[in-house]
């Protein structure tokens, strides 16, 4: 039976639904600014444009190769460097417009990614992770070492509204914010586009291959070595074009951006996101953004609670939220959501009287430490406390166990359901597929 | 003078990569958060020797850092089994970000005082006339003492040889009728503890805050990649020679300018590549390990004693 012959027969336009989501994609960017006109909203959006171009090209190393990298900040970070010089470059009378820098800095991200993936892609599995936190190490340490380049402490900066071009004639100056939203918008749409591509293309395929077996896929006659080295180099091209719009966006570069958290970011990010899925980066880019932005400004203990859910999802849902999603969708089309309504309520809820007596502990000891300064009084998402008191410290203790106990309960109820539901979802499948057959 | 001393820092790093090891080839998993656990021995230490005294500390901080580890393997680590080496890998980094967070939460986010005894304060010896710390005698003392007791666990005792099947042939151990997961989460624990145990003698020699586990995570990642994954004496080499080159590369300001002076070329601050001339080998000391690992990659990429080439 060849695929070949067969395929007229069974020809139907699959890409109708694609091309509706991607219209809808490029509707939603085009609109955003709509709805979110202050300045603030404008940066998020910003931020978050550039994260999620980050974030996809990260998950073409995790998601489509399985190789798990600690070092994706080398490649942003590097390419916002060299994009910042260029821009300084443009300012000294280059020709060279400035919507094309972010293209510099894919460029240099590239050839960054052809250098160390030499290096880095002799391994796969752990030990690739281990290199390249190695590498990353190098390079962050290495950049302090040559401030004619990377500007020491207080970084490289530049001017974006520089340079002149026809751009210039009909207004475009990128002076404004929105000028620059709309420019990380179309790098956005077209590189997921190139990046969604890139999955369909015969290495994307090959690299699930090598992600899934790599033995069977050296067996079939695949240089698994030169497959990664290939996906690394994709993957650092698109995080350049990342690197570059940061320094459009941000006009600076600084050592920091080369810095291993940030790596770290982008992996518990693209991870929270979920790997499994080509939007699942995009979803983590929203909670990273979230997180650095909003969160960090709530409360100092930030890190805990990212840490503490990226440990419950890994444990749990190592799909990330764009499997949850889909789990939920695929219920919604079997119709067996609606029975998950009140464990899902009850769940909710107890979870978040849980979340608040943990809430209260962490951000009074927080507080404690910080007495002599600011004072023992706080207050948790409206309610007043003292940690210098003892009734608060119980009640929150207590708040905590109750909300505990409660969320269990609703747990194992909902557990129950949710089995009960899986295993008639899987028996309509069979039988829609005995039907089929 | 700098000799002894590099090989005491080494010596400290193979105490943490000894552990790191010892999971890694046993259980396959990278523990990304046992620079975390070195921590977390370091700030018991303080704990319990601020109650009491610092011997005390020196038994109860690994065993506590040991039962925590026993813990995290039995609660979560043998949940994501299942999903292969990456999740576990995930699920440490995550375990990292935790224990950094809840230290800071416990002990603040400034440097804590733990201090080395008073018994072993001081100087041992002098040496062209400079001090050679008791404590530091005292870390290779522990840090022997610790390679020994490991060796002679390992080939000598009964758990020892259940280890070494469970670490090549699980199935079969499994068969024969001993616990594999316990033998794993048992050896969880020891890497903790030595890992601890390692926080518990440095945390004072050096500094305990919570930056530590950043200080070193990345380093003792570089000597069991370059020692050979999953080797214990090419653990040993490997920490010995990053220790020493360290220590050595910090004291010395050669530059390639004065290498190229001896050979007869001039360079001057016109010349192209002077940044990178200029830098002296003091300088570049924080990156030695790594362009180590960079090297080794490229000459022999299973590592000193490696002999997986996966």
């Amino acid at each position: 039976m060849t695929d070949s012959a067969l395929r007229p027969l069974y020809f139907k336009p699959r890409n109708g639904v694609r091309i509706v989501v991607w219209s809808a994609f490029a509707a939603l960017l085009l609109l955003l600014p709509l709805v979110a006109r202050s300045s603030f909203a404008q940066t998020l959006l910003c931020a978050t444009g550039i994260a999620a171009i980050a974030c996809m090209s990260y998950n073409m190393l995790l998601g489509q190769a399985g190789m798990l990298s600690f070092g994706h900040a080398v490649y942003t970070g590097l390419a916002t460097f060299v994009a910042v010089h260029a821009m300084n470059r443009v300012g000294a009378g280059w020709w060279l417009p400035m919507w094309a820098i972010p293209l510099v800095g894919g460029l240099a991200g590239l050839a960054f990614g052809v250098v160390i993936g030499y290096v880095t892609t002799r391994k796969a599995g752990t030990p690739f992770a281990m290199i390249t936190l190695g590498v990353g190490e190098l390079v962050f340490a290495g950049a302090l070492m040559f401030p004619e380049f990377f500007g020491g402490e207080s970084g490289v900066s530049a001017n974006r509204t520089a340079g002149a071009g026809w751009l210039k004639d009909v207004g475009i100056t990128f002076g404004p914010q929105l000028q620059v939203y709309y420019l990380i918008a179309i790098y956005l749409f077209l590189c997921s586009a190139a990046m969604y591509a890139f999955t369909l293309t015969p290495v994307g395929r090959i690299a699930n291959a090598v992600r899934d077996n790599a033995e069977r896929a050296e067996f079939v006659g695949y240089d698994t070595r030169w497959v990664r080295y290939l996906v690394v180099m994709a993957s650092s091209f698109f995080a350049g074009i990342a690197g570059g719009l940061t320094a459009i966006n941000v006009e600076v570069a600084t050592a920091d951006l080369l810095y291993s958290v940030r790596s770290g970011q982008y992996l518990l990010f693209t991870f929270l996101g979920g790997v499994g899925f080509f939007f699942g980066p995009l979803i983590g880019s929203v909670l990273l953004v979230f997180a650095l932005v909003v969160l960090s400004e709530l409360t100092k203990a930030w890190q805990l609670y990212v840490g503490i859910v990226f440990l419950i999802m890994v444990v749990y849902a190592p799909g990330g939220f764009a499997a949850l999603l889909m789990l939920n969708l695929r219920r919604i089309k079997y119709g067996e959501w609606r029975k998950m309504r009140w464990p899902y309520a009850g769940m909710a809820f107890f979870g978040a009287i849980a979340l608040w007596g943990f809430a209260a502990i962490v951000e009074m000891l927080y507080q404690a430490q910080d007495a002599a300064v600011t004072g023992s009084a706080l207050s948790v998402a409206g309610i007043k406390l003292d940690s210098a008191t003892v009734s608060s410290w119980v009640l929150a203790m207590a708040v905590l166990m109750v909300g505990a106990f409660g969320f269990e309960v609703w747990r194992r109820r909902f557990k129950r359901v949710w089995d009960d539901g899986e295993e008639r979802i899987a028996e309509a499948i069979k039988k829609a597929e005995a039907a089929i057959v | 003078m700098s000799t002894l001393n590099g090989v005491s820092y080494g010596l400290l790093l193979f105490m943490l990569s000894a552990g790191l090891t010892l999971i890694f080839s046993m259980m396959g998993v990278l523990n990304f958060a046992h620079a975390s656990f070195y921590m977390l021995g370091a700030y018991f230490a303080y704990q319990v020797s601020s109650w009491t005294n610092f011997w005390v500390a020196f038994v109860v901080a690994p065993l506590l850092v040991a039962v925590l580890g026993g813990l995290f393997e039995r609660a979560v680590l043998r949940k994501t089994h299942r999903f292969g080496h990456v999740a576990e890998l995930l699920v440490t980094f995550g375990l990292s970000f935790v224990i950094l967070e809840l230290v800071q939460l416990v002990w603040g986010r400034t440097a804590v005082d733990y201090r080395v005894p008073a018994a072993l304060d001081g100087a041992l010896f002098q040496l062209y006339n400079a001090n050679f710390p008791t404590y530091r005698a005292f870390m290779m003392v522990v840090a022997i003492a610790m390679l020994l007791a490991l060796f002679l666990v390992l080939r000598k005792t009964r758990i020892g040889l259940v280890i070494q099947a469970a670490l090549t042939h699980p199935e079969t151990t499994e068969a024969l009728g001993h616990n594999v997961p316990r033998v794993f989460a048992l050896v969880f624990a020891g890497g903790c503890a030595l890992a601890a145990l390692a926080g518990v003698i440095g945390g004072n020699a050096f500094i305990t805050e919570p930056g530590m586990a950043q200080a070193v995570g990345a380093i003792i990642f570089v000597v069991v990649v370059v020692g050979g994954m999953g080797s214990l004496a090419g653990a040993l080499i490997a920490s010995l020679l990053i220790g020493l080159m360290q220590t050595f590369a910090i004291g010395l300001d050669w530059s390639f300018i004065g290498a190229l002076k001896s050979v007869g070329v001039e360079v001057t601050p016109e010349s192209f590549g002077y940044p990178l001339w200029k830098l002296k080998l003091s300088q570049v000391a924080p990156i030695l390990p790594y362009l180590l690992l960079v090297v080794m990659l490229i000459v022999r990429p299973k590592g000193i004693l490696g002999t997986r080439d996966d």
